[in-house]
C-alpha cells in the first residue's frame, strides 16, 4: 500500500512488538523512493514453546509516483523469485531435509479509506497479484469512517472484486468447510495503532488511539475489526494461508516456469 | 541459535502458540496412511500378528507351502479410532522360504519397494502434480519375521536384510514365540543381534532425539528383537476374557508383557514411533531413491545456478535420445518386414513355377494322348470303310446269284 497508511504500525499491533520501523519516527529522513522497493525484515519470536521465523516485507514507493505504471512488476518479481528459490531446492538431486520457505505466505493489501470505490490502481494490483499470493485486503485508518460508511465502502468493494473477478484470500473454491465459508464472506477492517499511547477506557489500559473526541479502541471489535484480522492471519488460518501457498500457489508457478523452458 | 536472526519480544498475547492446533487439525480432516510390510516365511504367525496388532481380523486367506514363486499380496483398510483416520495398507509375503531353490527370494520384494519409491517420483516430477492428494503406498516399516528355531539367522534372512536395510525402516520380530522357553530366548536375542552387527545390516532404531520420548526408545532398543506372540481368539483368565493361546500346560496371554513382547511392539510401532517411521522413509529411504534414480538417468546438480533449464534440457535429450531410439527400431523392424516379404515372394514365385510345369506336363501327355486316340479312330474308320465295301461286295454276289437261278428257288419253294 501507499505510504502513510500505517502498514508498519499495523504489523507492528499485530505481533506486539517493534517488527518495522515507522517511517515517521524522527531522525529518519522523509525519502520517497523513486521506485518501488522491497524491503524485508526477518524476526524469531517465540511463545509459549512455538517458534516462528516471521519475515515482513514493505514496499515503499508503492504507489507514490506520478505515474504508477507497472509499480506491481518489482513485487511480483520478489514473490515469483521466492518461488524460483524454492524450486531450485526442490529439484536438486541431493536436496536438503528441510527446504528454507520464504516464500510469500500472504500479502496484506491497504485500501486507502476514500470511502468510494476501488481505484484502478487497486483494482490492477489486486487483479494481478491475487493469480499468484493470498490477498488480504485492508481498509486502513477505518477510523475516519462512520459505521455506515464503512458498511457501505465494503459492500462496494465486495462487488468491485466480484465484478472484476477477482479472488482474494480466502478464495471461495477453497473452502471446504462450511462454517469457514461464512467467517470468510468478509472483507477485513483496521485501525492502526498507536503505539504505546494506551489511554485508559473503563479503568483499565487499552490498545488504541486517543483523540480529542474519544479512545479508539484496537481490540474492540465493535470499534474496528482489527481482532478479525488477527484472528485470520495468525490464530485460525495460518497454517490454510501456508498449505494454499504450497498446493495452489507454487505447483501454478510450477506448471509455469517447467512449461516455459 | 536462531539461524542468525535476531529474536523479537513480544509484549502481549499475539496467539501464533495455536498453530501446532491448526495443523493437527489439518492433518486430521486430511487423515494418514500407514503401510506396513510383513516378510516372513509361511507359518511364523504373520496374518495373526497383524490381526492383534490392529484388534481386528483382516481376512487373509491361509497360504499352502506350495508356491513356485515368491509374490506379495497387499491389501488397504480403513480404520477409524476417535476422528483419527488411517489408511493402513498391509503388504503380505507369500511364499517366502518355501522354494527349494530361494535364490531369487528377496528379488520381488526388492522389486515392489522400489516400485512404490517410482510411483511417488513419477507424481513429484510431474508438470501437473497433486502431492498434497496423494495416496502414499511406500512402505514405512517393515516387520522381519525370524523363525522361532532358538539357534541363529537363517543365511535367507541374513540375504534379505541385507538387501532391503537401505530401502525400509526393518523391525526384526521372533514369531511365535511362545516355543522358545524364557533363558533360551535371552540367548537368542543376543546372538540375533550380534549376528545383524557382524553382518552390517542396519535395523530401525527408534529415534532418541526427542526428550520425551528418548528414555522408553533406547530401552526399547535394548529389546530388539520383538519376542511375539499373536492370538485373535479369547480366553477366560481371571474374570476377564484376554487375547490368549490355550495349551495344557498353561495359557500364553498375548498382552502380558511377562509372556511375550507385544505390548511393546505396539507401543513402539503405532503409539510412540508411527511418525518417526513414515518420516524416515521420506527423507531418507526415499531421497536416497530418487538420488540414485535421478542420476541413473543423467541428471546431475554441477551447475546450479542452471537448475531448471537444465532439468528441462536434459528431459528434452533423453526425449530425443528415446526419439531416435524409437525411430531406429521402426525401421529395424520395417526392414525386417520387407526381408520377410522378398522372401515369401520368392518362395510363392517357385511354386508357381512349379505349377506351371506340373500344368505344362500334364497339357503334353493330355495331347499325346489325344493324337492316341485320334489314330486309333481312324484305324477303326478305315476297318468300317472297308467292312462296308466288304458287305456291298457281297450283297452284289448275293443278288447276283438270285437273278441266275430263280426257278430252283421257286421249285423249292413250291415242294416246301
Amino acid at each position: 500500500g501507499q505510504s502513510g497508511l500505517g502498514k508498519s504500525t499495523m504489523v507492528n499491533t499485530l505481533f506486539k512488538s517493534k517488527v518495522s520501523r515507522k517511517a515517521t519516527q524522527p531522525g529518519r529522513e522523509e525519502r520517497i523512493p523513486k521506485t518501488v522497493q522491497l524491503q524485508s525484515v526477518t524476526h524469531v519470536i517465540e511463545e509459549k514453546g512455538v517458534k516462528m521465523k516471521l519475515t515482513v516485507t514493505d514496499t515503499p514507493g508503492f504507489g507514490d509516483q506520478i505515474n504508477n505504471e507497472n509499480c506491481w512488476d518489482p513485487i511480483i518479481k520478489y514473490i515469483n523469485e521466492q518461488y524460483e528459490r524454492y524450486l531450485r531446492e526442490e529439484i536438486l538431486i541431493t536436496r536438503k531435509r528441510k527446504i528454507p520457505d520464504t516464500r510469500v505466505h500472504g500479502c496484506v493489501y491497504f485500501v486507502p479509506p476514500t470511502g468510494h470505490w476501488l481505484r484502478p490502481l487497486d483494482l490492477e494490483f489486486m487483479r494481478r497479484l491475487s493469480k499468484i499470493v493470498n490477498v488480504v485486503p485492508v481498509i486502513a485508518k477505518a477510523d475516519t469512517l462512520t459505521l455506515e460508511e464503512r458498511a457501505e465502502f465494503k459492500q462496494r468493494i465486495q462487488r468491485d472484486l466480484k465484478a472484476h473477478a477477482i479472488s482474494v484470500y480466502p478464495q471461495e473454491d477453497f473452502d471446504e468447510d462450511p462454517d469457514d465459508r461464512a467467517l470468510n464472506d468478509r472483507i477485513r477492517e483496521e485501525n492502526p495503532v498507536h503505539r504505546g499511547g494506551g489511554g485508559k477506557g473503563n479503568g483499565k489500559r487499552v490498545l488504541g488511539r486517543k483523540t480529542k473526541w474519544g479512545i479508539i479502541e484496537v481490540e474492540n471489535p465493535m470499534h474496528c475489526e482489527f481482532p478479525m484480522l488477527r484472528d485470520l492471519l495468525i490464530r485460525s488460518h495460518l497454517q490454510d494461508l501456508k498449505d494454499i501457498t504450497h498446493n495452489v500457489h507454487y505447483e501454478s508457478y510450477r506448471v509455469r516456469r517447467l512449461n516455459e523452458s | 541459535q536462531n539461524g542468525g536472526y535476531r529474536s523479537l519480544p513480544l509484549s502481549g498475547h499475539v496467539g501464533f502458540d495455536s498453530l501446532p492446533d491448526q495443523l493437527v487439525n489439518k492433518c486430521i480432516k486430511q487423515g494418514f496412511s500407514f503401510n506396513i510390510l510383513c516378510i516372513g516365511e509361511t507359518g511364523t504367525g504373520k496374518s495373526t500378528l497383524i490381526d492383534s496388532l490392529f484388534n481386528t481380523t483382516f481376512d487373509d486367506p491361509v497360504s499352502t507351502h506350495f508356491q513356485p514363486n515368491v509374490r506379495l499380496r497387499a491389501r488397504t483398510y480403513d480404520l477409524q479410532e476417535s476422528n483419527v483416520h488411517l489408511k493402513l495398507t498391509i503388504v503380505n509375503t507369500v511364499g517366502f522360504g518355501d522354494q527349494i531353490n530361494k535364490e531369487d527370494s528377496y528379488q520381488p520384494i526388492v522389486d515392489y519397494i522400489d516400485a512404490q519409491f517410482e510411483a511417488y517420483l513419477q507424481e513429484e516430477l510431474k508438470i501437473k502434480r497433486s502431492l498434497h492428494s496423494y495416496h502414499d503406498t511406500r512402505i514405512h516399516a517393515c516387520l522381519y519375521f525370524i523363525s522361532p528355531t532358538g539357534h541363529s539367522l537363517k543365511t535367507l534372512d541374513l540375504l534379505t536384510m541385507k538387501s532391503l536395510d537401505s530401502k525400509v525402516n526393518i523391525i526384526p520380530i521372533i514369531g511365535k514365540a511362545d516355543s522358545i522357553s524364557k533363558t533360551e530366548l535371552q540367548r537368542f536375542k543376543v546372538k540375533l543381534m550380534s549376528e545383524l552387527v557382524t553382518n552390517g545390516v542396519q535395523i530401525y532404531q527408534f529415534p532418541t532425539d526427542d526428550e520425551t520420548i528418548s528414555k522408553i526408545n533406547a530401552i526399547m532398543n535394548g529389546h530388539l528383537p520383538f519376542a511375539v506372540v499373536g492370538s485373535t481368539e479369547e480366553v477366560k483368565v481371571g474374570n476377564k476374557m484376554v487375547k490368549a493361546r490355550q495349551y495344557p500346560w498353561g495359557i500364553v496371554q498375548v498382552e502380558n508383557e511377562n509372556h511375550c513382547d507385544f505390548v511393546k511392539l505396539r507401543e513402539m510401532l503405532i503409539c510412540t514411533n508411527m511418525e518417526d517411521l513414515r518420516e524416515q522413509t521420506h527423507a531418507r529411504h526415499y531421497e536416497l531413491y530418487r538420488r540414485c534414480r535421478l542420476e541413473e538417468m543423467g541428471f546431475r546438480d554441477t551447475s546450479p545456478e542452471n537448475k531448471p533449464v537444465s532439468l528441462q534440457e536434459a528431459y528434452e535429450a533423453k526425449r530425443h535420445e528415446c526419439y531416435v531410439e524409437m525411430q531406429r527400431k521402426e525401421e529395424e523392424m520395417r526392414q525386417v518386414f520387407v526381408q520377410r516379404v522378398k522372401e515369401k515372394e520368392i518362395i510363392l514365385k517357385e511354386a508357381e513355377q512349379e505349377i506351371q510345369a506340373r500344368f505344362e506336363h500334364l497339357k503334353r501327355l493330355h495331347q499325346e494322348e489325344k493324337l492316341k486316340l485320334e489314330r486309333n479312330r481312324r484305324t477303326l474308320e478305315d476297318e468300317m470303310a472297308l467292312f462296308v465295301k466288304k458287305k456291298a461286295a457281297a450283297e452284289l454276289l448275293q443278288t447276283q446269284t438270285l437273278l441266275s437261278t430263280p426257278i430252283s428257288f421257286k421249285k423249292d419253294k413250291d415242294r416246301k
